[in-house]
């Protein structure tokens, strides 16, 4: 298999201009010949899905939750990033370019990229024209705010709630296709599998969830848009209900997965408070602006923080980054949150969290000013924690967040399985081996509004698609191994829930597959994933039935394909020997702890091709080299 | 750290035909710091291993911000707490003892799916009625071309954080969708981007939402002291207005 990026020549600037100016259309006419089957409607299936449809396409969506509206998309906070330099302070298509594939550390393409940088004004525009109401001058004009640790102010934000605003934007331009007929949109429905007919995707298999029956769908294309694979951990940021299933399935009908170990995890999120947690709450990295984050000198030191005095405070950031203090990228914050407490000077009950303290920011600037800048995270963190961190520090500690890795695809967003395009999170596109703050909704937003359309009309254009209908012996084969695997899973009866597995799976990933990773730990990790993979499906217990609504079933089929994944995690992480952004090896680094990356031997994305599981998973790694032909390669340097 | 035991009577239904009826659990070690939802996900741990049927319930963001859950708790939808979505809610609200009544938000147009979940598709047949401004892809103006004063563009934003959960349809005495129908109006026809199509998407959201079988607003205001993101009824008011206007011109 060659994995054939197809990225059109020419100058970096002028990439995308081409293609757009050479690409093949669809005539209007038979634009509305072909369907287009979009699997999830978070921002980049909403957006998708809309822009298909306006174009006169065909199109069904589908989700696995009650409505569009709720995907996880809404729930970034943040914002999101684009180059129209409004404050004046320098910022440029090339700037956010720049920053997007340095702070990737140099693992991503360029070409993609820069298409990312030149899109992001367009998102912005559309989203305006839409009624996303952005935070505004008292001009009337858009803000925009410095959002990690970037030099210029590019962000724009919707308060905290961006994420929310962007996908009732594009919810709202999906549900006005709906009500023209151009969109049939399917709710409480989850892909199970991937209907490749002649080596093309033509189609997918579903189960309704409220009903249980398993349906046949076909199309002329498939997009997925079903995000990221965080819940691996168990314990994330992530909704409870993003999961994996649909882009694993694909990966085993022979999509390539591309650097499945490239895990970004936020550093400011609330700690876990007991056994029963079931997922992690985030708090705007904004917080790192005015908080200070410290742990005491003394191990176990057991007093009030606020008891604490000063020489016995370890800021540890400012002590090891004096330039950057605080404010250091999500990676290096969290890495270090994670050294302190290895050394066991970690604070509340687990011992794993750490004090984010705003204390000193009070007494500058008083308390109003900080609350008219934190009070929804402020409220938000006392009414998970119960303490109030006007009057002592927050607690806080690293989180699984947003995964970089994902279905590999060309410059046309395509898999290497024709027909099957990924966009938005789900797909390993644009941020290398680390994603910077405020550019996840512009990924999801780019690909679906501004690419998939175009690129859609050039994979149509020139396809030669046959009729195919569901009868066709490889839907009956993928619908059969969907309902056969369901009950599989509710016929083992064990005594182990699914919850349970999942947890311990989770407790794998984290303690050895997640902020830092040794050969060692992670060889560790494959044995014991294997060994809790063969007791799932020996002991699992899974209740119910199949025909009705059934979470927990969802749940299980969910959790059998973590298994598969979470070994391919750590074969990825690995093979790949070197640190870069997010994926620390213990044994690449310097003294002081900072990441050795190697670009001689690692430039390059990872794409696994499914081979099976039989006991262990079976994969075979086929690389494409990343050219660097615009930018020059730069160890990053936070000191 | 001490632990609580709770009684919970919870509503269990099988489908939608399903009569119904509640069912009484007893929950030993509830520590304080649980979330509500992590309390069922308890429950549910342990009819599992029991061999029963777990309880059903929407849920997702786990943080008050998608609006998937949606349960009655105590005659009250979202629970006790203002401004608070039910899996905010932390089991330090309730003590050792205490008798919890879960149930699903009841009315004619969010037909029950199983035990606490129902379907609010209406809500989505809302929007699609004229919850939206009509711009297709690449047809938008530079940004910046349209300033909306700050005022104006902060209102618009109070209206459209509505989370579509559905606690007011769950409040209102009338079943009534005024709320959620309101907020969207509201957001979008205090905009300049949503001026030109003001009289048609007021028009057609009401009578789509009259059309759902949602029941009429007699100002009780249920709904906005249930609202878990504080929409207030401000809305209702302008879109009645904004109603009225587009009829009778
Ligand atoms: S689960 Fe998302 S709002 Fe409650």
């Amino acid at each position: 298999m060659k994995l054939d990026p197809k990225v059109p020549s020419g100058p970096l600037e002028s990439k995308w201009s081409n293609y757009l100016r050479d690409v093949k259309l669809v005539s209007p006419n038979n634009k509305r010949k072909y369907k287009i089957i979009v699997v999830g409607t978070g921002l980049a299936g909403a957006s998708a899905a809309a822009s298909l449809a306006e174009l006169g396409y065909e199109v069904e969506t589908f989700t696995i939750l009650d409505s569009a509206r709720r995907a996880h998309s809404i729930a970034a906070q943040g914002g999101i990033n684009a180059a129209k330099n409004y404050q004046n302070d320098g910022d440029s298509v090339w700037r956010l370019f720049y920053d997007t594939i340095k702070g990737g550390d140099y693992r991503s393409r360029e070409a993609n990229v820069y298409r990312l940088a030149e899109n992001s004004n367009r998102i912005i525009d559309q989203a305006v024209a839409q009624g996303v109401p952005f935070g505004r001058e008292y001009g009337g004009l858009l803000d925009n705010r410095s959002f990690g640790g970037a030099q210029v102010s590019r962000t724009f934000y919707s308060r905290g709630q961006t994420g929310q605003q962007l996908l009732l934007g594009a919810y709202q331009a999906m549900m006005r296709m709906v009500h023209t007929g151009k969109i049939k949109s399917y709710t409480r429905h989850e892909m199970l599998d991937l209907v490749v007919v002649d080596g093309v995707a033509r189609g997918i298999i579903t189960r309704d969830l409220v009903s249980g029956e398993i349906k046949r769908h076909e199309a002329h294309a498939v997009v997925l848009c079903t995000g990221g694979y965080g819940n691996v951990f168990y314990l994330s940021t992530n909704a409870k209900n993003s999961n994996v299933t649909a882009a694993w399935r694909c990966h085993k009908r022979g999509a390539t997965f591309a650097n499945p170990c490239f895990v970004q995890i936020h550093p400011t999120c609330i700690p876990v408070s007991g056994d029963y947690q079931s997922k992690l709450t985030l708090m705007s990295e904004s917080l790192r602006n005015d908080g200070r984050v410290w742990v005491p000198r003394k191990k176990n030191d057991d007093r009030h923080p606020n008891d604490i005095p000063e020489d016995e405070r370890y800021y540890y950031l400012e002590e090891r980054y004096p330039s950057f203090g605080n404010l250091v990228p999500r990676d290096v914050a969290s890495r270090n949150a994670k050294l302190v407490t290895d050394e066991g000077l970690g604070v509340g009950d687990s011992g794993l969290a750490v004090y984010l303290d705003f204390r000193d920011a009070i007494k500058r600037d008083g308390e109003e000013t900080i609350r008219a800048r934190y009070g929804n995270l402020f409220d938000m963190y006392e009414n998970i924690s119960d303490e109030n961190p006007y009057k002592q520090p927050m607690r806080i500690f690293p989180a699984v967040h947003y995964t970089m890795g994902g279905l590999w695809v060309d410059y046309d967003l395509m898999s290497n399985i024709p027909g099957l395009f990924v966009a938005g999170e789900a797909n390993f596109s644009d941020h290398g081996a680390n994603r910077l703050g405020a550019s996840a909704l512009m990924q999801g937003l780019s690909d679906g509004y501004f690419i998939i359309p175009y690129t859609m009309g050039s994979y149509l254009a020139d396809a030669d698609l046959p009729n195919v209908d569901t009868d066709h012996d490889a839907f009956k084969e993928a619908a059969d191994d969907s309902k056969n695997q369901l009950d599989r899973l509710l016929n083992i009866n064990g005594n182990k829930t699914v919850i349970e597995f999942h947890r311990e799976l989770g407790k794998i990933m984290w303690d050895k597959v997640g902020i830092s990773r040794s050969k060692e730990g992670l060889e560790e990790a494959i044995s014991e994933i294997r060994a809790l993979r063969e007791d799932f499906w020996q002991n699992v217990r899974v209740p119910g039935e199949a025909n009705y609504y059934n979470k927990y079933l969802e749940f299980a089929a969910r959790v059998a394909d973590y298994f598969e994944l979470a070994e391919l995690m750590a074969i990825d992480a690995i093979d790949r020997g070197e640190s870069c952004g997010c994926h620390l090896r213990d044994e690449y680094q310097t003294e002081e702890g900072e990441a050795i990356r190697n670009d001689k031997d690692f430039a390059f994305v990872s794409a696994y091709e499914y081979l099976g599981v039989n006991g262990k998973l079976e994969t075979k790694l086929h690389k494409e080299d990343l050219n660097f032909e615009f930018v020059e390669l730069k160890q990053r340097s936070y000191k | 750290m001490s632990t609580m035991t709770i009684n919970l009577k919870v509503w269990r239904q099988k489908n939608t035909a399903d009569s119904g009826g509640f069912q009484d659990y007893k929950l030993n070690g509830v520590s304080e710091h649980m979330s509500f939802l992590e309390m069922l996900d308890v429950l549910n741990e342990q009819l599992i291993k029991e061999g029963k049927d777990p309880v059903e319930f929407d849920h997702d963001c786990r943080e008050g911000i998608c609006g998937s859950c949606n349960m009655v708790i105590n005659g009250r939808a979202h629970g006790p707490k203002r401004l608070t979505a039910a899996c905010q809610l932390h089991m330090r609200e309730y003590s050792d003892g205490d008798t919890i009544v879960i149930e699903p938000p009841r009315a004619k147009a969010f037909p029950i799916i199983r035990d606490l979940v129902v379907d609010r598709s209406a809500f989505d047949r809302i929007i699609e009625a004229g919850g939206y401004v009509s711009v297709k892809t690449g047809a938008a103006p530079e940004a910046n071309l349209i300033p909306v004063e700050q005022d104006v563009s902060n209102t618009a934003f109070d209206y459209a954080t509505c989370i579509g959960c559905g606690a007011c349809v769950a409040a209102c005495p009338n079943s009534s969708a005024s709320l959620f129908t309101g907020a969207k109006v509201a957001h979008l026809n205090s905009l300049p981007q949503g001026e030109p199509e003001r009289k048609r998407r007021t028009v057609a959201m009401v009578e789509q939402m009259e059309k759902e079988g949602f029941g009429d607003c007699s100002n009780y205001a249920e709904c906005e002291a249930v609202c878990p993101v504080g929409i207030s009824i401000s809305s209702i008011a302008k879109m009645r207005k904004d109603y009225v206007k587009a009829v009778f011109s």
